[in-house]
């Protein structure tokens, strides 16, 4: 199999702070990881720094065999083959539905209009907001904007997504119509990279879940293992905790 | 003539409100050059803070170190001065405008220290997330100034700007101190030949206010034609 993502022994930081420190990780093609841990772990500053949205301070990515750290690396066009979808949507408020997908089809890819709007339309479609293409981001949602944002990284046909806690901002209700989109889009075999806490959702989806506190991988595994026998005390107090919380939920379901 | 008959008509006649209204289109001469030194002062003004930014923003060390200097500079110092500056000053370095030019120059460059200043906070007030995710699609710095942050950043400035425009047409009044025959002058032209300064000042005083007026009504259009739909709701 094809290493799609491949990291090693990566150190990152802000200023004089290590974030992550020493971290391997490897993605075939097709394969979706899961990655949990507690706030401040540093799961978004992994991803981030993985498209150098984060310059890290050393070790080695490659995406596709391409060294992403290496002076010579057009780091745009790298970018144009990994999606990145936030926590916080993070759509362009002052431009509709429609052109905040095609937005990167025409200016980064400088595809013909035409085409990126059949394009678009075919993702919004997919993500299942097709209907609000005319409407403004601040218009929608949270949910139908996390669908957008999901649509504008899946138009450029990335071969790596990476998500990071896409459904943690989100109200209870709105969580699944989101999920839904991504278990759709995992079907379709997508290599993913997602920080998520939704434990069904994990269970469905991830090929393997990795779980990070502090910087480090503690313990990984398939979703079996990890979810249901931890071998590190510190993975179930922190699994005890997310399904305390999940249980209070479903009381009322 | 046109102004003696005038003169002679407002002289005769006791009655204030009379007399006001009557002055009223021999003011609107002089408002005239008011709107063309603020307006014109507010263009340059613009250019020249357009660059003050990009070097604010894009620029190496010294050039921002001299735009942050200019816009101190000018904010720092009075109006006036400055406007005396370039119309007594500058002559005896050999350089000599004729009022309206100078009026206009000292505007423009006192006028593009504020804007200079507007933009730069419209521009910083958006927040890091629409960099992050306009990188993450692999844009250029280049686009994602020119396609996610400026269109943003000048929505964000219309109200700060139109309020620019506002002050320059008050500030344009110093310009008579220069000898610009503008809606000051005017008016003061006006208390020399009536004496009746309360009257003339209060009838000046009408003629910026309604002006100003209208421009905050126009903003208020312009603002509501750019604003983000959505954004009234407060969410963002
Ligand atoms: N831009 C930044 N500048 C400085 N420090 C940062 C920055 N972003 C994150 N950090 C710090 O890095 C550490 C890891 O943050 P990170 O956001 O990667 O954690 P996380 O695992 O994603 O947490 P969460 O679950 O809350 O999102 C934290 O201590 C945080 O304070
Ligand atoms: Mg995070």
């Amino acid at each position: 199999m094809k290493d799609v993502l491949l990291v090693k022994d990566l150190y990152v930081g802000y200023g004089d702070q290590e974030v992550i420190r020493g971290i391997s990780l490897r993605i075939t093609e097709g394969e979706r990881v899961v990655i949990m841990g507690p706030s401040g772990s540093g799961k978004s500053t992994l991803l981030k720094s993985i498209v150098r949205l984060v310059e890290p301070w050393k070790g080695e990515v490659y995406i596709n065999g391409v060294n992403v750290l290496s002076d010579e690396v057009d780091i745009r066009k790298i970018r144009q083959m990994v999606g990145f979808v936030f926590q916080s949507y993070n759509l362009f408020p002052h431009m509709t539905v429609l052109r905040n997908v095609m937005l990167p089809l025409e200016v980064v890819k400088g595809l013909p209009k035409d085409e990126a709007l059949k394009k678009a339309i075919g993702v919004l479609r997919l993500v299942g907001m097709e209907e609000y293409k005319d409407r403004y981001p601040l218009q929608l949602s949270g949910g139908q904007q996390q669908r957008v944002a999901i649509a504008r990284a899946l138009v450029m046909d990335p071969i790596l997504l990476l998500l990071d806690e896409p459904t943690s901002a989100l109200d209870p209700e709105l969580r699944e119509e989101v999920l839904d989109v991504l278990r759709n889009i995992a079907g379709r075999g997508i290599s993913m990279l997602i920080v998520t806490h939704e434990l069904d959702f994990a269970e469905d989806v991830a090929d393997r879940i990795v779980f990070m506190d502090n910087g480090f991988v503690i313990e990984e595994g398939p979703p079996q293992e990890l979810l249901y026998k931890p071998k590190i005390d510190r993975t179930r107090r922190f699994l005890r905790t997310i399904a305390r919380r999940l249980y209070a939920v479903n009381r009322y379901r | 003539m046109v102004r003696d008959k005038l003169g002679k008509v407002l002289i005769m006649n006791r009655d204030p409100l009379f007399f006001i209204i009557n002055l009223i289109p021999y003011l609107a001469e002089g408002l005239l050059v008011t709107l063309q030194v603020s307006v014109l002062s507010f263009c340059f003004g613009l250019g020249l803070a357009a660059l003050l930014t990009l070097m604010r923003v894009f620029g190496s060390a010294p050039l921002r170190w001299i735009s942050r200097t200019y816009v101190e500079a000018f904010r720092g110092t009075p109006t006036l001065v400055q406007l005396l500056l370039i119309y007594f000053g500058l002559p005896s370095v050999g350089v000599k405008f004729d009022p309206l030019t100078a009026a206009i120059i000292a505007l423009s460059l006192n006028s593009a220290a504020y804007q200079a200043e507007i933009l730069r906070s419209a521009i910083k007030a958006i927040p890091e997330t629409q960099y992050l995710s306009a990188e993450s699609l692999g844009m250029s710095t280049f686009q994602i100034y020119r396609h996610v942050i400026l269109p943003q950043a000048l929505r964000t400035a219309i109200p700060a700007l139109v309020n620019e425009i506002v002050t320059l047409v008050k500030e344009s009044s110093l310009a008579s101190v220069i000898g610009v025959v503008e809606l000051t002058r005017r008016g003061e032209y006006m208390v020399a030949y009536t004496f009746r300064a309360l009257e003339v000042y209060i009838a000046v005083a009408l003629v910026y206010l309604v002006v100003c007026l209208a421009m905050s009504q126009l903003s208020k259009v312009i603002e509501a034609k750019f604003r983000i739909p959505g954004y009234e709701r407060g969410r963002i």
